[in-house]
């Protein structure tokens, strides 16, 4: 019996393949870390909200967005293409999780300023974390020429902006996100109108090739009662990312021209189902002004 | 009882000689170059695994393909999810052999020249690579460098007619590890 045992363990050695042992071996120390999700979306916006992703350290976004006129005005106005809303922004990654921007959109002349603050990261291995988390926080004020009555107050200008975001990127294609938004506005135009208005986005991109993804997203506006039969809509846009080295391309279809929150989400007054649809683009450029 | 305990024993004794011929490395420096009128691309990675067996000459690498990092945040990206796809291939991985080399020389102080070939996996596939390199034993420790190219296209990388232009046709991949004594 002592004889067996001690061949086998002369004979185990070599058994072993020298390589197999080697690989086995390696696979033994090199524990997966901490493994974060990268590129949730393609872009810092789904479609016109904006998304989890920020510009990381030392990233600068130049950003320039159309919508055009409604597809039902016809040939007249080459379906809408005759008229163009354009936004132009920057944005800049002050660390990987703080981004901040400056944009102007010419409905309202509205200047507006943004802070978005990564909170969590979602990752797996060593530490788990299901979604990633991101505060976006804008400010905007209007530069038109006051054409009401009585004094105008500079604070009647401006509006906010606050929305969370939680997104999973749950495989290489697929990504959803949910972004509760509450947007005030210290001057609204009718009094039937409520300063606040709360609203739930959802939104997703599914890839159908490596560089390019179909996107959707969604508002439900939640309105105060007295407020019901407002003329306002939800705002409903699907589009496709299309990327290319450094620029990402996103073209839309979208009942809203509006940019920013304020007019995107509540201010909407386009409706899908009657045809209210326009086309529109946003080209995204990132330049690296600082490197790791 | 006593079949059993002897047994441990042996399995101890096994394993502690075996170890002895082991040199290890997990924090090594392994880094790609490319440079093209358009673009130079560089990323480095310092957390290659990696060992040697000196009994038997054999060589193992082992690197998380999400360890590379960029200058440019953006290009990480990009290299992640549109080439190298490291969700899908993790890993890239390293086993062969040194071919020119006397093996008693690991313990000798000195610096040697050495071949290398076995099978390098990377984005999935594995391919047969030769590369010379260079071998330096000083203290106890082993300084291990050597330079090769590999073609993105031969691992099934493929480059948009786009950008090809920005990338080499050949990555440089440089490796400089110092391995210690395995415990």
């Amino acid at each position: 019996m002592k004889k067996l045992i001690l061949i086998l363990i002369i004979l185990l050695p070599f058994n072993l393949k020298a390589q197999d042992e080697l690989a086995n071996m390696l696979d033994s120390i090199t524990k997966p870390k901490t493994d974060y999700a990268s590129a949730t979306f393609k872009t810092t916006r789904i479609v016109t909200s904006h998304s989890v992703e920020s510009m990381k350290r030392g990233q600068l976004e130049f950003r320039v967005s159309h919508r055009f006129g409604s597809i039902k005005s016809g040939v007249d106005q080459f379906w809408g293409i005759d008229q163009s809303t354009i936004f132009i922004g920057l944005s800049y990654g002050i660390t990987d999780w703080l981004e901040m921007g400056v944009g102007r959109t010419p409905n309202e002349k509205i200047f507006n300023g943004f802070a978005k603050l990564k909170l969590l990261r979602q990752c797996s291995g060593e530490s788990n974390i299901p979604f990633t988390m991101v505060y976006m926080g804008s400010t905007g004020v209007s530069a038109a020429k006051w054409s009401g009555q009585g004094t105008n107050y500079f604070t009647s200008r401006l509006s906010y902006v606050n929305q969370l975001m939680f997104a999973r990127k749950f495989n290489e294609e697929l990504s959803i996100q949910l972004s509760p938004a509450h947007i005030h506005r210290n001057m609204v135009e009718s009094a039937l109108d409520d300063n606040d208005v709360f609203s739930i986005g959802i939104g997703g991109r599914y890839k159908i090739a490596k560089r390019m993804s179909f996107n959707i997203e969604y508002f439900y506006v939640v309105r105060p009662i007295w407020n019901i039969k407002s003329a306002y809509t939800n705002p409903i846009s699907v589009g496709v990312d299309i990327e290319t080295g450094g620029h990402v391309f996103q073209i839309m279809l979208t009942n809203s021209i509006g940019m920013i929150e304020k007019h995107y989400i509540a201010e909407n007054l386009d409706d899908f189902t009657k045809g209210e649809i326009h086309l529109g683009f946003n080209i995204s450029r990132v330049f690296t002004l600082v490197g790791e | 009882m006593k079949i059993a305990s002897f047994l441990a024993l042996a399995l101890i004794m096994f394993c502690n000689l075996n170890a002895a011929d082991k040199y290890i490395t997990k924090t090594g420096h392994i880094w790609f170059y490319s440079k093209t009128p358009m673009e130079v691309i560089e990323a480095h990675n310092n957390q290659a695994a990696s060992v040697i067996d000196i009994k038997t000459g054999s060589i193992a690498f082992n690197l998380i393909i999400k360890s590379f990092k960029f200058e440019r945040a953006l290009m990480e990206e990009h290299f992640n999810e549109n080439y190298i796809e490291s969700a899908k291939f993790p890993k890239s991985t390293f086993n062969g052999k040194f071919t020119n080399f006397d093996k008693s020389n690991f313990t000798k102080n000195g610096i040697y020249k050495v071949n290398v070939e076995g099978d390098l996996n990377i984005h999935g596939v594995a391919k047969h690579v030769k590369t010379p390199g260079s071998i330096e034993v000083k203290d106890g420790k082993i300084y291990a460098k050597s330079k090769f190219s590999v073609k993105p296209e031969d691992y099934n990388i493929q480059i948009p007619g786009i950008v090809r232009d920005k990338i080499g046709k050949n990555m440089e991949i440089t490796v400089d590890l110092v391995y210690e004594p395995f415990k």
